[in-house]
């Protein structure tokens, strides 16, 4: 194995920053330059240089190069962090929205084609899901979550009523309490059963006038069915609560169930992980959300309509909707990505998504399983929980692990989450890892269950071979340096 | 067209080793009652060239439409450089050994971003102008005694109204518009004065949805003195290359839109929020933030620091439940402000000014006048009827933005806008048909 001292002779370790290889002139850029200055002589700054760097075109982009090999990508290889369904991003989803690009959305007649497609999403989504109505707009999954929660208190005021909470189970993800707390709900935490799952019994006990819905994801983050959601959703909706589903898992029953069969009334999906469209290194994402009949008239603002001649345009006039969420149309481009993704695979294709990242899930699961310790023998969908109890004894952690895997050449997986887990290491391998992939990871994570016993040192200190040795992170926030001076 | 890699041999091996004997058992914890089993109403599989076909979408040929998403030169290197996969295909850098590369660069974005706002920090993005705004006004509320939301009426329409979606569920918390004044365009600073109090966060637009670049100075003398909290909302970033940084105006926070810095209109998204502050307010700031640090070795090194104001982390007590924000187009920002370099940027932004004022003298020549005396960037409005502009449309002509729904104090009115993207041939064919 390479030490560090080795990579480190790699010249994008020390990589400066911008400003310090900044000169007066380095810069020589033409910009189209139509129009005569000398007639703009009343603005205030126009004498003031920008305060941004004077660097040459090929620094820029050795700069940026550099940069970019000290990342990890999909294509790179396999990046399994759980619930975040790190899938291949096709390339030719790319290409479909590039011509989308120089079009501007007050540009109607070429807006009409574009509305089109999102109104063809929009139905693929509501049918792919067993819902009703759909909305494009929220950027992200957490922003899909919030319009979803505002959703439901705009139909719970329409009703006449106030219910202050919202309860969500233990698996969640962090989003979610933030969300319904933005949303105006309080949240109150519910234990999941034995099985690690929700049981009927287990919510009943929740159940109040005060409850305006359940947040649940499905399969939860462990990977596991909530196998009594029927139930569930109707003990709900006998209380006059709502069902909202956080739809970050659903590519685990892709095509092979459906959240509004199971009784959900209003629900998210992430775009950037269910249908393929790449996460850009934190976005942009794609949020959208869906909702059951009942809650269609809420949903946010506009809304897309088709008129008699065939032209598809904007509708604003919906007076019991929540209102607008975003400036203008949501992550357009990534909704039509998403819509490219799933024409290119096509009603046959869709559901073999689902299975085969099951497969692959369970394939890593029953391969791990005996070295470490797995805390739920519930069956799983796409992901797992294992947890480092058995390394902990040889004082090797779960984040020990996860930054060892990167000496290997993968991503780590997602750790500490759920939290009902203690030392967790969530796994989603997904349906786009090859079979020799998943041995690959096999192997890394063998060898670092033996490590742990003969050599728990060189795990502490991993990864050995990454541009940059473990990050000091209290050190970041202690001494807070948040641009270059 | 199927992503799944396996052969035959594989699945076959990847069953055995599970124990089951059909792929389909992989579903035998999901209750039978629930399983979908029917064939999905979608089309495809299509193949690339279909695809590429499939979506095939043409701009106008002539657009004079701002409003908030702008269209400006994008250096190719912007493209050629996002779009490598280590950048384009990783995750929120939550694991810094590995992620060195979105984190140095949204440190400079971060960097570049606080440097031309004249603010102390930036995050590293909002979803876009309107959210960031929101959730400005849901830090300012977190502050002591803040119960309302003073907005300029000529902040662009769509973030007011984003706003009041966010704001619907905070207790209390009330919002008012400060009107314009109806012959400048600017705000009217009598109302601003008799409105502002200790209790109120006051939020001004500049240059605002009318292209009118606000009295800032005055604006800041009664806000910073009379208002809890005052913010500069900036729906145009290149403005900031031609007017004077919103931070020399001593606000709490300068939101807005960034979509001009290397981010195409995409047909509205993805855009790029702005969202900077001053020092003292950084621990309410919300949104993912980049700092420099070291790693155990001593070298350089970043990571997303502050992450206990976080969902992640607070979850119900976190100061915003962002989680993925808009990376990329910080990335593409970064990389764009890098490419034009001071002399660029200031020449797009001082040919944008340029080009508003060509065609401002080209329509005074056929006494069309713009509807508001005060100065402007690269924005004005004028009247235009409803009719003679769907005869534009349907030319390939896009005139300007309709505005007069949002206002309807404003009848027949359109907001054009010019950046160095047009020519002076568009405006004097623009100026013709008017």
């Amino acid at each position: 194995m390479p030490g560090r001292e080795d990579v480190a002779r790699f010249p994008e370790i020390r990589e400066p920053l911008l400003n310090t290889v900044s000169a007066f002139g380095k810069n020589k850029r033409i910009v189209p330059e139509p129009f005569d200055v000398s007639g703009v002589t009343d603005l205030s700054g126009a004498e003031e240089m920008p305060a941004i760097p004077d660097v040459s075109e090929v620094e820029t982009v050795r700069h940026f190069t550099r940069l970019s090999r000290l990342n990890y990508g999909i294509d790179h290889g396999m990046y399994p962090l759980g619930s975040c369904t790190m899938k291949y991003n096709p390339k030719i989803a790319e290409a479909a929205a590039a011509s989308l690009q120089s079009i501007h959305p007050a540009d109607r007649n070429a807006m009409s084609p574009v509305l089109k497609y999102l109104n063809l999403l929009q139905k693929y989504l509501g049918d792919i899901c067993g819902m009703d109505a759909v909305s494009l707009w929220p950027a992200a999954g957490a922003h899909g979550e919030l319009t979803g929660m505002m959703v439901i208190s705009r139909a719970l005021q329409v009703r006449g009523e106030t219910r202050g909470k919202v309860l969500i189970p233990d698996t969640a993800h962090g989003t979610n309490p933030a969300s319904c707390v933005i949303g105006g709900f309080g949240t109150v935490n519910v234990p999941s059963g034995e099985e690690g799952f929700l049981t009927a019994s287990i919510l009943k006990e929740h159940l109040d006038g005060d409850v305006a819905a359940l947040m649940i994801t499905n399969p939860n983050t462990l990977g596991i069915f909530e196998r009594e959601i029927r139930e569930i959703a109707d003990l709900l909706h006998e209380n006059g609560s709502y069902l909202y589903m956080d739809g970050a898992n659903l590519n685990a029953i892709l095509g092979v169930a459906r959240p509004g069969d199971m009784g959900v009334d209003c629900m998210h999906v992430n775009l950037h992980k269910t249908f393929g469209t790449p996460h850009g290194g934190g976005g942009p994402g794609s949020g959208p959300v869906l909702v059951k009949k009942e809650l269609a008239p809420y949903l946010p603002l506009p809304v897309i309509d088709e008129d008699e001649s065939g032209l598809f345009t904007l509708e604003y006039d919906r007076p019991l909707s929540i209102g607008m969420v975003h400036s203008c149309l949501g992550n357009v481009s990534v909704c039509i990505k998403a819509l490219a993704y799933i024409l290119s695979l096509g009603p046959h294709a869709l559901p073999e998504v689902a299975k085969a990242a099951c497969l692959n899930a369970n394939y890593l699961k029953k391969k791990l399983s005996g070295l470490f310790e797995l805390p739920y023998d519930t069956p799983t969908l796409h992901e797992f929980v294992l947890s480092d109890k058995k390394q902990k004894d040889d004082g090797v952690t779960a984040l020990d692990i996860a930054k060892s895997l990167v000496d290997s050449g993968f991503h780590p997986p997602t750790v500490y989450f759920p939290l009902v887990v203690h030392g967790a290491l969530m796994i989603e391998p997904t349906e786009t890892e090859p079979l020799q992939e998943l041995d690959r990871f096999v192997s890394a994570m063998e060898e670092i269950a033996g490590q742990s016993t003969y050599d728990p040192g060189n795990l502490h200190n991993a990864p050995h071979t990454s541009p940059v040795a473990r990050v000091d992170e209290t050190a970041a926030a202690r001494n807070l340096i948040l641009s270059w001076p | 067209m199927s992503y799944v890699p396996h052969s035959e041999e594989d699945l076959s091996k990847i069953l055995s080793t599970i124990g089951i004997d059909a792929p389909e058992e992989v579903f035998s914890s999901i209750p039978d009652a629930l399983r979908f089993r029917s064939l999905l109403p979608i089309e495809g599989p299509l193949d690339e060239e279909s695809l590429r076909r499939e979506f095939a979408f043409t701009s106008s040929k002539t657009v004079f439409a701002g409003g908030g998403i702008y269209r400006h030169h994008i250096p190719a290197l912007v493209d050629a450089l996002a779009s490598r996969q280590e950048f384009y295909t990783a995750y929120t850098p939550y694991q810094p050994e590995i992620s060195q590369g979105t984190l140095h660069s949204i440190f400079e974005y971060q960097s570049m971003m606080a440097g031309l706002t004249g603010m102390d920090v930036s995050n590293a993005s909002m979803y876009d102008g309107a959210t960031s705004l929101a959730e400005a006004a849901l830090m300012a509320l977190r502050g002591k005694g803040i119960r309302r939301i003073l907005v300029t009426k000529a902040t662009q329409p769509s973030y007011r109204r984003v706003l009041g979606t966010y704001l619907t569920h905070v207790e209390e918390a009330a919002i008012e518009e400060i009107p314009f004044d109806l012959v400048t365009g600017r705000v009217d600073l009598e109302a601003l004065q008799g409105m502002a109090g200790p209790d109120c966060a006051v939020f001004v637009q500049s240059p605002n949805y009318f292209g009118v670049i606000e009295p800032l100075e005055e604006i800041s003398a009664i806000a910073a003195s009379q208002a809890g909290f005052w913010g500069i909302v900036v729906t145009e970033a290149l403005s900031l290359a031609a007017l004077t940084p919103p931070g020399k105006f001593n606000p709490d926070v300068v939101v807005g839109e960034a979509q001009s810095f290397g981010n195409p209109p995409n047909a509205g998204g993805p855009l790029l929020g702005i969202f900077c502050t001053r020092k003292e307010h950084v621990r309410r700031m919300p949104g993912r933030i980049v700092g420099l640090t070291r790693d155990t070795s001593g070298r350089q090194a970043f990571c997303l620091t502050l992450a206990t104001r976080e969902q992640h982390i607070r979850r119900e007590k976190a100061t915003s439940n962002i989680c993925s924000n808009q990376g990329l187009c910080a990335l593409k920002s970064a990389l764009y402000l890098s490419a034009m370099g001071p002399r660029g940027l200031k020449t797009a932004a001082l040919q944008s000014a340029a080009g508003a004022r060509c065609l401002m003298g080209l329509l005074k020549e056929r006494g069309i006048a713009p509807r508001f005396s005060g100065p402007v960037f690269h924005e004005f409005v004028i009247s235009m009827d409803e009719d003679k502009r769907k005869r534009l449309e349907n030319d390939g002509i896009v005139p300007g933005i309709p505005i007069s729904k949002a206002y309807p104090e404003l009848p027949g009115m359109l907001l054009v806008t010019v950046t160095e993207m047009n020519t002076r041939e568009e405006c004097a064919c623009l100026a013709e048909r008017m």
